[in-house]
């Protein structure tokens, strides 16, 4: 201190103005730093806050929007093109006006009957008519979007759902039945569904209470369980479409098809990565699993078709495709790619000979192979998922197993009365549903306007004017 | 005057565009069509599902030549339509009694 004081009584006056003017400025700069730690500290976790918020909704908000891309133009382009040339449209718009309907009804009660706490089986009614669900988050559900953006993210799934059981009795339904048909089936049946695995204190939940804990990562239950097994029951209750199976029901243009199939694809990362409801690392891993499980499946199913029917068909190839992506949506966020790979390949396999051979043996017209390969392809996801969930990829039991290959075979069976209750509440919501719709409005279209086709019998619309 | 009808492989009305280009006959009508003879269908299997295909596509050429002409059209089309396989088609000729051209009335082989 001395020598400093020594060195700057030797400095010119001219010199040691700046010396001072500096030291005025550090000693006002220390200053506040000293007594605002703290608040400078929350200053700092918000903008972190913020920061995670805006990456997390952009991704969440993105896939939303993939989600719904599934929808339209996706099923209803795989759907349409599997068709006659005279139901074109009336196929796709199935798909379509469900992107309107089930919206209405989401808003109106579907949010608040799935996704706020009630019984075990039904949600209440606190977000009737989505009040409350506003900017703030619900750490329940996802800490770090708004909650809005979790509502709209799950409508999503509640378009599609029903939407894939149209493949079922696809030709043959009647517009105002099949309108009936969703609006109640979506009440009956995927509201309760999607409240006992999603939602908080549903039965099935894994981590917000539920009695018996199954893994669902994207909907495995709740979305193909479910509509696959509706498909069953609406194709054996309207029985054949008219000619089966001896007049020619060839697909009308397969290329529209490989262009829904490959929408479907792409869109399937929303719906399983987006599962994760955050942009980190688990959404990564859901978004590897569902891509190798898809390549998986779609040469598996290619593969067998090859060695069975002698030819390797592009039909096969997509079908193939759609069974990966159904079978390793509950196992998404759960397993590792090795898994995913194995997950697929059974799926191709099994659900072609329950396409090729089963059906071909039973002989019921589930005219898109809805059962086939959402139903089938969802029971085997979700029942695969409790042998390969580990903790690696997903630890929500903080360190526990979480599925047969950490050592937990309980949770296998844990995922099979997931699949039954699935089951059960599908086959008995729809058969009560189809014998109301029956009553009010009959289900099927008389064999005049079957023969026209749905375009102009129900819509009076042609998909192809050639002439004009 | 004859009328000439032909069906043929779709993927052979180029050559036999050109083939009749060569003799100088530039008119006729074309239209796709289907069927089969001989030939019959073939299978095609959709998620199982097998189909017999048995109406082929086609395409069907007509075309009215003076009586003169109609032995080397038939033959010049027959050429260059064949492939030598089952499916090639076939080629069928009438007696036409009259023709007109709608612009100015001209009749018979004036109106070709």
């Amino acid at each position: 201190m001395t020598s400093f004081l020594k060195l700057v009584s030797q400095l010119t006056w001219r010199a040691r103005f700046p010396l001072f003017a500096i030291l005025l400025a550090v000693a006002a700069a220390a200053q506040p730093a000293g007594v605002d730690v703290s608040k400078r500290l929350d200053d700092l976790d918000k903008a972190a806050k913020s920061a995670q918020m805006a990456g997390d909704n952009a991704w969440m908000l993105t896939s939303s929007a993939l989600v719904l891309m599934m929808t339209g133009p996706g099923l209803a382009l795989f759907y349409c093109g599997l068709v006659r040339r005279k139901n074109v449209l009336g196929t796709m718009m199935h798909s379509f006006v469900l992107m309107a309907l089930v919206t209405i009804l989401w808003a109106v009660v579907g949010y608040s009957l799935a996704f706020s706490e009630g019984s075990p089986f039904l949600g209440g009614l606190r977000y009737l008519f989505l009040n409350g669900v506003g900017a703030d988050p619900n750490p329940d559900y996802a800490a770090t979007i708004p909650h809005q953006t979790y509502m709209v993210y799950q409508l999503m799934f509640a378009i599609i759902t029903p939407a894939l059981i149209s493949g079922a009795f696809a030709e043959r339904m009647k517009f105002s039945a099949m309108l009936l048909f969703m609006t109640l089936w979506t009440l009956i049946v995927y509201f309760p569904m999607a409240h006992m695995v999603w939602g908080k204190g549903g039965f099935l939940n894994g981590t917000l209470g539920g009695r018996v804990p199954a893994w669902d990562f994207a909907g495995g239950t709740v979305v193909h369980v479910t509509s696959g097994v509706s498909a069953l029951v609406c194709a054996l209750y309207l029985g054949k479409r008219l000619g089966y199976p001896n007049e020619s029901m060839r697909p009308h243009n397969l290329v529209l098809s490989v262009i829904g199939a490959s929408l479907l694809w792409v869109g399937w990362f929303g719906f399983n990565a987006g599962s994760a409801v955050a942009a980190g690392p688990l959404a990564t891993s859901a978004f590897v699993a569902t891509h190798f499980a898809t390549a998986a499946a779609a040469l598996a199913w290619m593969s067998a078709e090859w060695l069975v029917s002698k030819k390797p068909s592009v039909l096969g190839a997509i079908s193939g495709a759609v069974a990966g992506l159904v079978a390793i949506t509950p196992a998404s966020g759960f397993v590792k790619p090795m898994p995913a790979l194995l997950i697929g390949f059974t799926a191709g396999v099994v659900c072609f000979f329950m396409v090729s051979k089963v059906k071909q043996r039973f002989g019921y017209d589930d005219s898109l192979d809805v059962f086939g390969v959402h139903g089938i392809g969802g029971t085997l996801g979700a029942i695969m998922t409790g042998i390969f969930a580990t903790k690696e990829v997903n630890d929500l039991r903080m360190g526990k197993a979480m599925g047969l290959v950490d050592g937990d075979a309980g949770q296998v069976l844990n995922q099979i009365v997931a699949v039954l209750i699935a089951w059960g509440l599908a086959i008995a919501g729809t058969l009560i549903i189809l014998k109301i719709c029956d009553l009010v409005l009959g289900v099927r279209v008389d064999a005049q306007q079957e023969t026209q086709g749905l375009d102009l019998s129900m819509h009076g619309e042609e998909g192809y004017n050639f002439e004009s | 005057m004859k009328k000439i009808e032909a069906i043929i492989q779709p993927h052979k009305l180029e050559d036999v565009r050109e083939a009749l280009k060569g003799i100088g006959i530039d008119g006729m009508t074309v239209s796709e069509v289907r069927g089969h003879g001989r030939q019959k269908g073939h299978q095609e299997v959709y998620r199982g599902m097998e189909y017999t295909v048995d109406l082929l596509p086609k395409v069907k050429i007509e075309l009215v030549v003076p009586d003169a002409r109609c032995d080397e059209v038939v033959v010049s089309l027959t050429q260059a339509a064949r492939t030598g396989k089952i499916g090639d088609g076939k080629i069928f000729v009438f007696d036409v009694a009259e023709a007109v051209r709608i612009r100015n009335d001209d009749r018979g082989d004036a109106a070709l």
